[in-house]
């Protein structure tokens, strides 16, 4: 099987050169097969959020190369990519335009990637789908779809954005920490809509998470970032057996044998300099 | 009564100015200096042309194209090149200056001997109405200055409806998102940069179109007539918004935007019946809209100390 998203050696070091310098990528490779539903791990700094934008196309890669769905879309704009990708931010604020009604937001995501005429932004047809879809999310936001996406809750929004950036089935799906802004309930919400959607539309998607369990209910394969390098890529059966309390203790290890290493150095240090 | 179809007329005109500072400043967030330059501009271009036999409406047709042109080169200056939007205004403000000049070949262009659009509806009034003068509420009128005013009225009407529409399509409510959330419209794969460039255009060219009108309105075309005018447009903005209560409706908006063009207008107007100095008008437009900004703000937190 073929994957649907490659990453090739990315790499990428932001303020090069100056006293800010952050070396955020150093060299991933990474193959995700088509519908895979992965989660990203890490500590902060790690360089999953990161690794999230370098996809969508925040910011162009110093090094590597992005095959998505067959497309080398490394040199793409942002705006080109997202043809292919969906988006759900770790800010409910992000995802949407506060000023316009949810249903001139559905608007725009029904136009993901397909271009945009001077024909009308709101029809018939669309705003039927969207009530019968935004009934689906059983928050009884299909009674309130003129109203200004601004008025309603994190939840809400997150959950209408999750939503929006499904409405063309994406190629691939990436969630920032969607869920990490939220209330523990709208978060539970969500996550449950999450795996909802994921598993119907059997999409390829990337998340970003800082949850353990999140990451051990979620999905079929954990990758753990550490320090802008793959450190583990569990999935099968490993990942099925997977404990919270395991995914902690690999967290503890990668720590100590970075601890180690610095005291090893400093050993070598001490005693032959 | 001549004082106030006067009023009534120039207010509607400048609606035009109103609803271009109303896109790029309200829907854009920019606050577009262009705009001093751009009404000139179409001021400039539609004189010129008239003087040089064009026909009136083509060369109105000319003006809003130049201010299309000129609030492009200004969303180019901001986007590609990446410099504050508002020295990118200032920089092609200064530019239309000499361009201004250029275009007329002199500080000033007359247009009292020239047909226009406003002598054209006089005599159509004229010849729908019979006679050189109408009773208006018991009120004798010149049936061409009325004429003209429902001209004006027809204009600012059309300007509303086309902003209105093009802001419901496809690409115009993504623009309107642009404003408000760039990120989001690039992750629905719209390009952003192009969005904005075409804001200030649309902006720019209904600013000229109502400086166009405006010239042919008072008979003349002069460089000077663009200076403090993006303050103006931003005045009547505001009244707009005072009157229709703050509204996100783009319907409502615009015509606040109307209403607050002529109304501001027409306070002008009266204030300067009343004797206020002409050379005093900008410091007491920049003073009004210092304050329109700054005191809700201040109401709301004094509202918060006494509770």
């Amino acid at each position: 099987m073929t994957a649907m998203l490659s990453l090739t050696n990315l790499r990428k070091t932001f303020n090069e050169g100056t006293v800010n310098e952050v070396r955020a990528l150093q060299g991933i490779d990474l193959e995700v097969e088509e519908g895979a539903f992965v989660q990203l791990l890490g500590m902060n700094g790690s360089g999953k959020s990161t690794l999230l934008n370098a996809v969508a196309g925040s910011f162009y890669l110093d090094a590597g190369s992005i095959r998505l769905a067959g497309v080398d879309i490394t040199r793409q704009p942002e705006h080109r990519r997202a043809t292919l990708i969906g988006r759900v931010f770790q800010n409910p604020f992000s995802g949407t335009a506060p000023n316009l009604s949810i249903a001139e937001n559905f608007a725009l995501a029904s136009r993901r990637g397909l271009g945009r005429g001077l024909g009308w932004a709101l029809n018939r047809r669309l705003l039927d789908d969207l009530r019968a879809r935004v009934a689906t999310l059983r928050m009884g936001l299909e009674d309130r779809i003129d109203n200004a996406i601004g008025s309603l809750s994190g939840g809400q929004r997150q959950a209408l954005t999750l939503l929006m950036a499904t409405w063309l089935k994406p190629k691939l799906l990436l969630l920032d920490e969607h869920t990490a802004a939220l209330d523990p309930k709208s978060a539970d919400q969500v996550i449950q809509l999450t795996e909802e959607i994921v598993s119907r539309e059997k999409l390829t998607t990337l998340m970003v998470t800082h949850s353990m369990q999140q990451a051990v209910n979620l999905g079929g394969r954990i990758v753990m970032l550490h320090k802008g390098q793959v450190a583990h890529d569990l999935r099968g059966a490993d990942k099925r057996r997977l404990r919270p309390e395991d995914l902690v203790d690999r967290f503890h290890e990668i720590r100590a044998r970075e601890l180690l290493d610095e005291r090893a150095a400093e050993l070598l240090r001490a005693s032959y300099l | 009564m001549t004082l106030l179809l006067g009023a009534l007329t120039i207010g509607l005109i400048l609606s035009l100015l109103a609803m271009g500072v109303m896109v790029s400043f309200r829907i854009f967030s920019v606050p577009d200096i262009t705009t001093d330059g751009s009404i000139t501009l179409g001021a400039a271009v539609a004189a010129t042309l008239i003087v040089a036999g064009v026909p009136p409406s083509l060369a109105t047709l000319a003006a809003l194209a130049a201010g299309f042109l000129a609030g492009s080169v200004t969303g180019v200056i901001h986007t590609k090149f990446k410099i504050d939007a508002l020295l990118s205004g200032i920089l092609v403000m200064t530019a239309l200056y000499s361009i201004n000049l250029r275009v007329m070949g002199k500080s000033n262009v007359p247009l009292m001997s020239s047909g226009t659009l406003a002598t054209e509806a006089g005599a159509l009034g004229e010849k729908l109405l019979g006679s050189a003068r109408v009773n208006v509420f018991g009120w004798p009128v010149a049936a061409a200055d009325l004429s003209v005013l429902f001209g004006a009225l027809a204009c600012a009407v059309i300007g509303a409806l086309a902003v209105y529409f093009f802001f419901r399509t496809e690409i115009g409510t993504a623009m309107r998102a642009t404003g408000d959330n760039p990120q989001m419209v690039r992750a629905m794969g719209a390009n952003v940069e192009v969005y904005r460039i075409f804001g200030l255009a649309t902006a720019n060219g209904l600013i000229a179109l109502s400086g166009a009108l405006l010239a042919q309105y008072q008979g003349f075309a002069d460089a000077q007539m663009g200076i403090g005018m993006v303050v103006w447009g931003l005045a009547s903005v505001i009244i707009g918004e005072a009157l229709t209560g703050g509204t996100r409706s783009l319907g409502l908006t615009l015509t606040g935007a109307i209403f607050g063009s002529v109304l501001f207008r027409l306070l002008v107007a009266i204030a300067l019946r009343w004797g206020l100095n002409p050379n005093d008008l900008k410091l007491i437009t920049a003073i009004f809209v210092f304050a329109a900004l700054v005191l809700p703000g201040l109401i709301g937190k004094l509202k918060r100390r006494t509770t």
